[in-house]
């Protein structure tokens, strides 16, 4: 047992780094809404509750994020059923394949569907505008959230269950309806709830996809902020969308909490069997198609067309990136932008791996209560939206020291966000460490700390790569935050795409700097299924 | 009547039963018994409709069903690990195969509670699955299946999971059950004692293929061959030449081996036999005793008595019931 006043310590790091850089910051943004002139007003708020501008981004916001959580949930649930029950050749490589959409910045998601839907596509159809195609774009970014969420659970359920229901006198349908469906339902809800949130708080999709009708509260919170100046009603903006956010996260908390716990759990190498009839063959082939055209289609069409010249296929759009006169379309010269990208990532990471991997130790540690707040809290930053969080910085870190012009900054918002995803992938390993372990190594002579550093640390260093390489993929990808932070002369990527997408005439160029960023996000992608091998988890 | 015959079921390239042919007749208990990896659970499964079979046919009452689907056999099943539905209570798990008919909330009521009377848990129709110890669990289980009436029901080892006493109890429990409710079932375990406390007939599954299907009394006292005399934990089988020492002679130069069963073996100081005292162990009751013969073989035969080994056993064997094939 570690003692308690060593908990608080190993708690204060990452409580002060959430306090200053993420509280602190709501806070602010709060008090901006709440008193715009060094008075109390209502009057931000209650132009963002009445505005029927606002209403209706409001209620777009929320019908999309319904409908394209429905349709991952129905496209997700078949995949997750053949990877589940399913063993055949390439499971694992077409599970990891899986994986790639959502490791994505979604700036890139954004643009790969402009190349396949938008202007010039290749299917003869524009779509960019309409909510077609911002809803398969969500589709296409969270599926690995319900593939990898349910399949996880739905790998361990025992075919037994299903068995029994049909030999008692149900059909297929009846089966899935009455056992199976009511035992993954709190998987379901779990994962639904997170994508819910990811498109709930959609920004880089929406900014290429969408519109001025077209819009989410999370886009017009940038835009109030950073083209209107509107600081108050922005302000306004980002607490109502924040507090619908906690709703959702606290509910999304109680689906987590309530697993069946009567539930006897297989180990999936039990479950899964290879396809045996014409009818289990055609189910799994056509699942595998479906999942291959929904995943490849968009990265193979982005890539041909980021070689697309007028002289036919080459690779001009990526000379025209790196060649002077035309960098300065960007404002900063791709090469820079690469340069920054890459010089942010590995700060990022080191913090989002050190405050998380605390953070895990706390609440692994904190029994009851107590641990299951500060996991709650610790989630708020994946809820409160990138924008937010970069908002948040621009309003309140002036003050006492002025950090806004500080090199950390943009590091420090890339590990807010990559923060929960570190807790999330570190605590289950955490917690599946027996106590009896640490308990031999005391008995051996090992003091607290030893015992953590010669037992703990080598279980968990294999989780602890994986968040690491997460929290790459997101820092390189990072596009709300960053959008409102980065200075000019410190553009990453997401933000030099961007600027190319809205300037005339370098479409193409923006197409190759997507590759690019794509790239780098594969290796890192790579990486993460490499060091996780076969061994299957939740996002 | 089920008729199964000449059923195959192939995974890849295993075959995991090979030509099986086995008939159950109407409200008898007829066990299929074999080691693991027999083809004895796929060949309940391919009964039940939930493995297709590569080849041959399943019948009921003359009528194919290998194209019927499982939900359609009017069949029952109970697993190994039971399978109750962890979502629903025990109500709700009895009552699942018949909310599956059609059967109105009051029928279905009525029928719970007499299948739970019937198991010996009565009243217990609120609790949920994961509060029921392993034992209840099996009960419950069996009042599910018994529940929409199947006209034939199929056990996969259902015992297995529970402990000694428990299962002898259960068992004797199980058969009085079937018996009252005319029950025609299927049973399969890897256990002789299972086996032949419950059934009326026991069919022997080897590598896929049924190699024996006889009451338990002939398979005991007239074992086709060596490996079912093994398997059943027949001992004693010794080969002819080892017998004719003793003055056991083959009834035909055809056979290699006998079996001697031990009840037939008469510990006696009058014995017209001797030979020396190898062993002797206390097994509650009685004494195992390990009797050398000269050649190097032993004997296994029961004592009510403690003898002590290296002194001289006297016996006599019943000739009679010595059984002789060709191994």
């Amino acid at each position: 047992m570690r003692s308690k006043r060593s908990l608080l310590l190993i708690g204060a790091i990452p409580a002060v780094f959430l306090g200053y850089f993420f509280i602190y910051p709501v806070l602010t943004i709060l008090y901006t809404g709440l008193v715009p002139d060094g008075q109390i007003a209502t009057s931000a708020f209650s132009e963002a509750l009445t505005s029927s501008t606002v209403r209706g981004i409001a209620w777009f916001t929320l019908w999309q994020a319904l409908l394209s959580t429905l349709l991952t949930v129905a496209i997700g649930l078949p995949v997750a059923y053949v990877f589940a029950r399913y063993r055949f050749p390439g499971r694992s490589l077409l599970r990891s394949l899986t994986l790639v959409p959502f490791v994505l910045p979604t700036i890139v998601v954004g643009v790969a569907f402009l190349a396949v839907l938008g202007p010039g596509s290749p299917f003869g159809v524009n779509l960019q505008g309409t909510i077609w195609a911002i809803l398969i774009a969500h589709v296409f970014y969270n599926l690995a959230i319900v593939i990898r969420g349910v399949g996880a659970f739905w790998e361990q359920v025992d075919p037994h269950l299903e068995d029994a229901a049909r030999i008692l006198g149900a059909g297929r349908i009846r089966v899935f309806r009455t056992i199976t469906l009511p035992l993954l339902r709190p998987a379901i809800l779990s994962s639904a709830a997170l994508v819910f949130l990811f498109s709930f708080t959609s920004f880089g999709v929406i900014l290429v996809l969408g519109d001025l009708r077209h819009t989410t509260l999370e886009v017009e919170i940038w835009r109030q902020a950073t083209a209107f100046l509107r600081l108050d009603l922005a302000a306004a903006l980002a607490v109502l969308q924040l507090i619908g956010v906690t709703v959702l996260l606290v509910l999304y908390g109680k689906a987590r909490n309530r697993r069946s716990a009567e539930l006897t759990l297989r180990p999936p190498s039990e479950v899964a069997r290879a396809p045996r009839t014409m009818g289990e063959w055609s189910v799994v082939v056509s699942t595998l198609c479906m999942l291959a055209i929904i995943v490849v289609t968009p990265l193979a069409v982005l890539i041909w067309r980021s070689l697309s010249t007028p002289d036919g296929l080459g690779f001009s759009n990526y000379a025209h990136l790196f060649s002077p006169p035309r960098a300065t379309a960007a404002f900063v010269s791709p090469t820079d932008a690469i340069a920054n990208t890459l010089q942010f990532a590995i700060p990022a990471v080191l913090i989002a791996s050190g405050i998380g991997l605390l953070a895990a130790t706390i609440i692994v540690s904190a029994s009851g209560r107590s641990g299951r707040i500060f996991d709650t809290v610790l989630m708020l930053p994946l809820g409160t939206s990138a924008v937010t969080i970069g908002f948040g910085f621009l309003v309140a870190l002036d003050q006492p020291i002025d950090l806004r012009a500080s090199i950390l900054l943009i590091p420090v918002a890339h590990a807010l966000v990559a923060i929960p995803f570190v807790v999330r992938s570190t605590v289950p390993v955490m917690e599946s460490i027996q106590h009896r372990l640490r308990e031999a190594a005391a008995v051996l002579g090992a003091s607290p700390r030893q015992a953590w550093k010669e037992v703990d640390l080598p279980l968990i260093t294999r989780a602890l790569a994986v968040a690491a390489m997460f929290a790459f993929a997101i820092s390189v990808g990072e596009f709300g935050a960053t959008s409102f932070i980065a200075r000019p002369a410190t553009a990453t990527i997401p933000v030099a795409i961007f600027r190319l997408l809205g300037r005339p005439g370098t479409f193409g160029e923006a197409m190759a700097m997507s590759v690019i960023l794509m790239a780098i996000v594969a290796v890192a992608a790579l990486g993460i299924e490499a060091v996780r091998g076969t061994r299957s988890g939740g996002v | 009547m089920l008729d199964v015959s000449d059923l195959t079921v192939r995974f890849g390239s295993t075959t995991a039963v090979d030509g099986a042919s086995l008939e159950v007749e109407d409200r008898t208990i007829h066990a299929l018994m074999g080691p693991s990896g027999s083809g004895k659970s796929t060949m309940l499964r391919a009964i039940a409709g939930l493995e297709p079979p590569t080849s041959g046919s399943i019948a009921w009452d003359g009528q194919p069903l290998v194209n019927v689907p499982p939900h359609r056999r009017g069949f029952g099943l109970m697993f190994q690990d039971y399978a109750l539905f962890p979502h629903r209570t025990v109500a709700g798990n009895v009552a699942f195969g018949l909310q599956m008919q059609g059967l109105n909330a009051e029928a279905v009521r009525t029928r719970v509670a007499e299948m739970l009377d019937l198991v010996g848990l009565p009243g217990s129709e609120n609790r949920s699955i994961g509060t029921l110890s392993g034992g209840e669990q099996q009960r419950i289980a069996l009042a599910r299946t018994l529940a929409p009436d199947p006209r034939l029901i199929l056990l996969d080892e259902p015992l297995g999971a529970l402990d000694r006493s428990l299962r002898e109890h259960l068992l004797i429990e199980m058969r009085s059950i079937f018996t009252a409710v005319h029950a025609t079932v299927l049973y399969v375990t890897h256990d002789r004692e299972e086996a032949f406390t419950i059934a009326d007939q026991v069919a022997i599954i080897r590598d896929g293929r049924i190699v024996a299907d006889e009451t338990p009394e002939e398979l005991w006292h007239q074992p086709p061959d060596g490996w079912t005399a093994r398997f059943i934990g027949l001992e004693n089988l010794l080969p002819a030449s080892s017998l004719s020492s003793l003055g056991l002679e083959p009834p035909s130069a055809d056979v290699t081996t006998g079996v001697v069963p031990p009840e037939s073996i008469v510990l006696t100081a009058t014995g017209g036999r001797a030979a020396t005292v190898a062993g002797a162990h206390f097994r509650g009751g009685v004494y195992r005793i390990e009797i050398g013969l000269e050649d190097g073989h032993q004997l296994v035969a029961w004592s009510p008595k403690r003898l002590h080994p290296e002194s001289t056993a006297r016996f006599d064997i019943d000739a009679e019931r010595i059984s002789w094939f060709d191994d």
